[in-house]
C-alpha cells in the first residue's frame, strides 16, 4: 500500500505537477495547484548544481537559493499544508546525504510527504536511501531513461515503489518541440513489466503533448513550463495550466 | 628514436571496486540517461588498454607527437634560492606538446573515442590547459570537438580560448553558478545527457562517474612511471618525496600513483589556499571540505552545512574547483597523501623565484608544488611535477603583481 501509487486511478491518466521550493510563495502555490487538479504534487528541493536540469529549473533553483531556501525549511513549511494531492521531494543527491538519509526519511514523514525521486541516484547508488525511506513507509520513485536496456529497466521497475517515473527525451528538464516517436512503445513496455504506475515527464509543456500521452501511462508530469508560468505570469496562470492539463487528461 | 614509454600494464594496479570506488569515494551520480554511456565507456577502455594496437598507438603518439618523455631537470638553484639543502627534480610536463600534462590523457581518451565510433567530442575546461589537449587531439583525428568554458575562466585565461578556436573547436563560455570549472563541467554533463547516442565526454580531472578517475589516473600515470625511472637512472634511487598540485587532481595522481606502494616515498598534494585557507575564498576541498556528491561522484567536497556546493576561488583557474578526484580522497583519508596548501600570495612568489632562478616560467596550478616545497620536512631528494607552462597567465600575473 503506497499513498502515491493509490494516486494513479486505474482507467484515469494522472498529472503529476512541480513546483521549485522556495522560488516566489510555495506554500500558496502548491495550494493552488492542489485545488487545479494536480494528482500528484513534486515538491522541487534546490541545489547549486542541478545536472539533471535545464535553464528555466536551474535559473529557478538559484532565486530559491538566493532567497534563503533550506530543505529543513521546505519540509516545515509543507508539513503546515493540508493538500487533497499526495506530495513527493524531488533534489539532488548531496543535500539529502548531507542531512543523512534517515534524518532525511525522517524529516519527509514528519512533513507528510509520501517520497523521493533523486535524478542523480541511479539504481545502483539507491540502495541506502532507499532502506532508510522505506523504513518510515516511504516511497524511493526511480527513473528510467530512452537509454536504459529493457533488461534494467524491468529490474529498476521491480526495485520502485510508488511509481517509476519515465525520462520521455534523452536529455535536461525543459520543454521540447517534439518528443520522440518510439515513446508509446517505450512507455508500453515499461508498463508491462512495472509492478507499480508508470508516469511520464520531461519535455512535456503543452496540453496538446499531455493529451497524446492519454491512457499510454498512468500519469503525466509538467515541471518546467509550470515553473516558467509561475515565475513569468503569476500564481493564476499556473493554476489555469493545472486545469487545463488537467482537462486534456479527463 | 627513443624508447615507447612504460604504458600501463595490462592489469591494473589498485583499481576501485566493482561500484568504481576507492575506499568510499568515487561511484556512479549521475542521471539514468548516462549510465548505459557509463557502461560502454567502461567496457571499451578495458578492452582497449588489453589491445596491442591501442597501446601501440598511444605510445607512438605520447612519443612521436606530444614529445614523451619529458625531461627531469635537477633545479639547483631553485633549491638554493628556497634554502633548501636537499636536491630538487622537476618533472618538466610544461614541455608536453600543448604546454601541460593534460595531453596524455586527452591522446588515450580521444583514441577511444574514435574506437568507440564517436565523432563528437565535449569537454570541460577551466585553465583552458583540458580544453586545449582536447581539441589538440580532435583536430589531429578528425573529431567534432566543443569546449565548455566558465565565463570567467574564458576572461581570465584568454590566450587558451584563442588556441582552442585556432584548433577548430567551439568554445561555448557559460555563465552559471560561479562561472568556473565547476560550471563548465555541469553544462558539459548537461550536453553529454542530451547527445550521449553521439557524443564522447572527454572528462579532464581524474573525477567525475566511475569509469572516469581510473581511466584519467591510468592514462596519467606514465608521469610517475618517467619519474621513478629518470630518478632511478639519476640517483639511484627513488625519491624520498613526490610533490604536486592538486586542483581535480590529474596530475597529481598522475605523478604519485607509481610510489603509492613505496612507504619509503613521501607523497604531497597542494591544494589552493587562495585568499588563506579561513577566508572562506580558496580551493582546498581536502583540507576544507567534507564529503560529499558532486559531478558524478562521492568526494571531499567544498559545501555548506545544507549541502550546497560552495564557490571555490584561486588564482589560477585550474585549482578553483569545490572538488577533487575520489582516489585523492582515499589516499587522504588513509594518511598517505599528506596535503598541503599554497596561498595565491605564495603561489605568485614561488612562480617568480622559479623564473628568476631557472628560467621557467611555469603556469599558476605548478606555483603551488614550488611553492610548498618549504613546507615538506627536509628530505634530500625531492620531485615536483612541473604540470603545465605559465604562458596562459601572464595576463593575470602582470595584474596581480602590478
Amino acid at each position: 500500500m503506497s499513498r502515491l501509487s493509490d494516486a494513479f486511478v486505474k482507467g484515469r491518466t494522472a498529472l503529476v505537477c512541480y513546483a521549485m521550493g522556495g522560488d516566489g510563495d510555495t506554500a500558496a502555490l502548491l495550494q493552488a495547484i492542489d485545488e487545479a487538479g494536480a494528482d500528484v504534487i513534486e515538491l522541487g528541493l534546490p541545489f547549486s548544481d542541478p545536472i539533471a536540469d535545464g535553464p528555466v529549473l536551474q535559473e529557478a533553483a538559484t532565486r530559491a537559493l538566493g532567497a534563503g531556501a533550506t530543505l529543513r525549511g521546505l519540509l516545515d513549511l509543507a508539513r503546515g499544508l493540508r493538500l487533497r494531492a499526495p506530495m513527493v521531494a524531488m533534489g539532488y543527491v548531496n543535500p539529502i546525504e548531507s542531512m543523512g538519509a534517515q534524518s532525511f526519511a525522517r524529516a519527509l514523514r514528519e512533513a507528510g510527504l509520501c517520497g523521493a525521486i533523486v535524478p542523480d541516484l541511479p539504481f545502483e547508488e539507491a540502495g541506502p536511501l532507499r532502506d532508510a525511506l522505506a523504513a518510515e513507509r516511504l516511497d524511493l520513485v526511480p527513473l528510467v531513461a530512452p537509454t536504459t536496456p529493457a533488461a534494467r529497466a524491468a529490474t529498476i521497475a521491480r526495485s520502485a515503489r510508488g511509481f517509476v517515473y519515465y525520462v520521455s527525451v534523452t536529455g535536461v528538464t525543459g520543454s521540447r518541440a517534439a518528443l520522440p516517436e518510439d515513446l508509446q512503445n517505450r512507455l508500453g513496455e515499461l508498463r508491462a513489466v512495472s509492478p507499480v504506475p508508470v508516469a511520464v515527464g520531461f519535455g512535456i509543456s503543452r496540453p496538446e503533448q499531455a493529451a497524446a500521452l492519454k491512457g499510454k501511462a498512468d500519469g503525466v508530469v509538467v515541471g518546467t513550463a509550470l515553473v516558467a508560468t509561475h515565475h513569468e505570469k503569476g500564481l493564476q496562470a499556473a493554476a489555469d495550466l493545472v486545469r487545463s492539463l488537467r482537462a486534456v487528461l479527463q | 628514436m627513443r624508447g615507447l614509454p612504460p604504458l600501463f600494464a595490462e592489469e591494473p594496479v589498485d583499481p576501485p571496486d566493482a561500484r568504481g570506488r576507492f575506499g568510499q569515494y568515487g561511484g556512479r551520480f549521475v542521471p539514468e540517461t548516462l549510465i548505459p554511456a557509463l557502461d560502454e565507456l567502461e567496457a571499451a577502455w578495458t578492452e582497449a588498454r588489453r589491445d596491442p594496437a591501442y597501446r601501440e598507438e598511444l605510445s607512438s603518439l605520447l612519443v612521436n607527437y606530444a614529445g614523451r618523455p619529458t625531461p627531469l631537470f635537477r633545479a639547483d638553484r631553485l633549491a638554493r634560492a628556497l634554502g633548501l639543502s636537499g636536491r630538487i627534480y622537476l618533472k618538466r610536463e610544461d614541455l608536453l606538446h600543448t604546454g601541460a600534462h593534460k595531453l596524455n590523457n586527452t591522446l588515450g581518451q580521444a583514441l577511444l573515442a574514435r574506437r568507440m565510433g564517436k565523432k563528437r567530442v565535449i569537454a570541460e575546461t577551466g585553465a583552458g590547459q583540458h580544453g586545449v589537449a582536447t581539441a589538440t587531439v580532435c583536430a589531429l583525428l578528425g573529431l567534432d570537438c566543443v569546449v565548455y568554458m566558465g565565463s570567467l575562466d574564458v576572461a581570465r585565461q584568454s590566450p587558451n580560448v584563442s588556441r582552442m578556436k585556432l584548433l577548430g573547436a567551439e568554445v561555448r563560455s557559460v555563465v552559471a553558478g560561479s562561472r568556473t570549472l565547476k560550471d563548465a563541467m555541469n553544462e558539459a554533463i548537461r550536453d553529454w545527457v542530451t547527445n550521449v547516442r553521439t557524443t564522447y565526454y572527454c572528462i579532464g580531472s581524474a573525477a567525475g562517474p566511475h569509469p572516469y578517475p581510473f581511466l584519467v589516473r591510468e592514462l596519467q600515470k606514465v608521469i610517475g612511471e618517467e619519474i621513478a625511472a629518470q630518478v632511478l637512472a639519476a640517483e639511484g634511487r627513488l625519491p624520498d618525496a613526490v610533490v604536486a598540485c592538486v586542483g581535480g587532481g590529474s596530475n597529481a595522481i598522475g605523478a604519485l600513483h607509481r610510489f603509492v606502494r613505496e612507504p619509503a616515498v613521501a607523497l604531497y598534494g597542494v591544494e589552493a589556499a587562495g585568499h588563506g585557507l579561513t577566508s572562506g575564498k580558496h580551493g582546498a576541498s581536502l583540507s576544507r571540505g567534507r564529503p560529499g556528491v558532486l559531478h558524478g561522484a562521492r568526494s571531499y567536497l567544498l559545501q555548506n552545512d545544507e549541502g550546497q556546493v560552495s564557490e571555490a576561488h584561486s588564482i589560477s583557474a585550474g585549482l578553483d574547483y569545490p572538488g577533487v578526484g575520489p582516489e585523492l580522497s582515499h589516499l587522504r583519508d588513509q594518511g598517505r597523501l599528506k596535503v598541503l596548501t599554497a596561498t595565491d600570495q605564495e603561489a605568485l612568489e614561488a612562480f617568480q623565484q622559479l623564473a628568476r632562478a631557472e628560467g621557467i616560467l611555469c603556469a599558476l596550478e605548478s606555483a603551488h608544488a614550488i611553492a610548498a616545497l618549504r613546507e615538506i620536512p627536509p628530505s634530500p631528494l625531492v620531485v615536483a611535477n612541473l604540470s603545465g607552462r605559465g604562458d596562459k597567465d601572464l595576463d593575470t600575473i602582470l595584474g596581480a603583481l602590478k
